[in-house]
């Protein structure tokens, strides 16, 4: 493993390790997004075509939502002595920032998995085409966790602090959940779907390409 | 100001640290002006100051995490470096605010910090001894006292070996054994031929380990 990657593995283990004493996003973020879902169900529960046409919005703004928060209040939490600490052991702040958002997706993938069986018993859609699923649901949470490190990273020395970050992400967002909802939409009608998952890809990619990017800039000139 | 360690400055060669005319402003206050200062191999220095005096803003300056709004400031050959990475991994710094996580054991912080540095984990149980606290390696940072933690740092400074050692406020919320450690680990620093600089309040405590103190008042040096 190269001396990047290592740092990258040590990051997301430092993660995992804070997660599982925490439970913030297995025992807060989860069961609140889940329950917003089911929430929304019940309400329109009376109205089954409103529901069966605005279930994947509701989904997807529910993921963006709370998912976004995880991956930002994980990127905020830490302190300044902290991140001053981190600096100084030299490691290369590409990958401290590709580490973090590896772990928030993570998080994002679990998180997208329990909110989506909610949303599916709960709002009501079937889907015919659940291969293509996963790749959905690995695309979103790679994109909105790096979408929120790169918010948090951002925000970190701002005087606004984490109160911009929703002015950061959602414009940023807007072609992520477009895609997915748009894929989750194709998915339930059987139509092709391979130019949504594309544009999820692309929106990936630049996003992870300004996050490796704009790291060092972003320690260097808080 | 002199301190109560013998110096002979004729002994010494490069500087380490160099601040040539330093100023730096946060919005519209002046922290810190005209700052001159040179730190040389072998040298402790103590600098104190009241509250507010800029002397934690001076640290975080000379320890590459800040930038000066006018001057120069030159650590360890920085001046000439287009990447402050491996220079910074040359500083150790012990803020007055701890810096490990929370909700990670004392052997956890250590070992994530020392993997970040891309060094062998294997010695962090054998450093965590040497202060003290070889029986709570295993204790989450939250569940130890501010001076448990000053101690775990203790360690990681001892394990990296810097050449330049920054202490902010080291002696506060320490007992008696662990105020030790604190020089003891500043004179190991500088018996290998680098320095420390010493910010403290406790003027009659730091001067015993120090070559030469200087004051900061209102943001200039006197």
């Amino acid at each position: 493993m190269t001396g990047f990657w290592r740092q990258v593995h040590t990051v997301i283990m430092r993660d995992l390790r804070r997660e599982r004493r925490t439970a913030e996003v297995l025992g807060v973020t989860i069961p609140f997004g889940a329950t917003a879902i089911i929430l929304i169900g019940f309400v329109l529960s009376a109205n089954t075509d409103t529901l069966r046409k605005a279930g994947p919005a509701i989904l997807w703004g529910i993921v963006f939502l709370f998912g976004t928060l995880v991956a930002v209040r994980r990127t905020a939490a830490e302190t300044p002595a902290q991140r001053d600490m981190l600096a100084l052991t030299g490691a290369d702040p590409a990958a401290m920032w590709v580490g973090q958002a590896a772990a928030s997706a993570l998080f994002m993938i679990l998180f997208q998995v329990i909110v989506g069986i909610a949303g599916f018993l709960f709002l009501g859609f079937s889907v015919p085409m659940w291969w293509s699923i996963p790749v959905v649901i690995v695309l979103v949470g790679i994109g909105l966790a790096a979408l929120g490190t790169l918010a948090g990273w951002i925000a970190h020395d701002l005087e606004t602090g984490t109160a911009l970050v929703p002015l950061i992400v959602a414009p940023l967002a807007i072609p992520l959940l477009l895609g997915a909802s748009k894929t989750l939409d194709v998915l339930v009608t059987n139509r092709g779907i391979l130019r949504w998952i594309v544009l999820m890809m692309v929106v990936d990619l630049v996003v992870i390409i300004i996050g490796v990017l704009a790291a060092r800039p972003l320690q260097e000139n808080p | 100001m002199t301190g109560g360690v013998s110096y002979n400055p004729w002994t010494m060669s490069a500087p380490l640290v160099s601040l040539q005319d330093v100023a730096f402003s946060a919005g519209k206050s002046l922290i810190l002006r005209s700052v001159t200062l040179t730190v040389v191999e072998g040298e402790a220095l103590g600098l104190f100051g009241g509250n507010g005096a800029g002397k934690t803003t001076l640290l975080r300056l000379v320890a590459l995490l800040s930038r000066p709004s006018g001057g120069t400031v030159d650590v360890l050959g920085s001046a000439t470096e287009t990447d402050l990475a491996p220079v910074r991994r040359r500083i150790g710094m012990i803020g007055h605010t701890p810096a490990l996580y929370p909700t990670l054991s004392l052997m956890e912080n250590l070992s994530f910090l020392v993997g970040m540095r891309g060094e062998p984990v294997d010695r962090v149980g054998d450093a965590l001894a040497q202060v003290g606290l070889g029986n709570v390696t295993g204790r989450q940072a939250r569940h130890c006292s501010h001076g448990m933690q000053r101690r775990a740092e203790i360690a990681l400074q001892l394990l990296t070996r810097p050449d330049l050692l920054l202490l902010d406020e080291p002696h506060s919320a320490l007992d008696g054994g662990a105020a030790e450690l604190v020089e003891y680990l500043a004179a190991s620093v500088v018996d290998r031929g680098g320095a420390a600089l010493v910010v403290s309040h406790d003027r009659d405590r730091v001067m015993q380990m120090t070559h030469r103190n200087v004051e900061l008042v209102a943001g200039g040096l006197v």
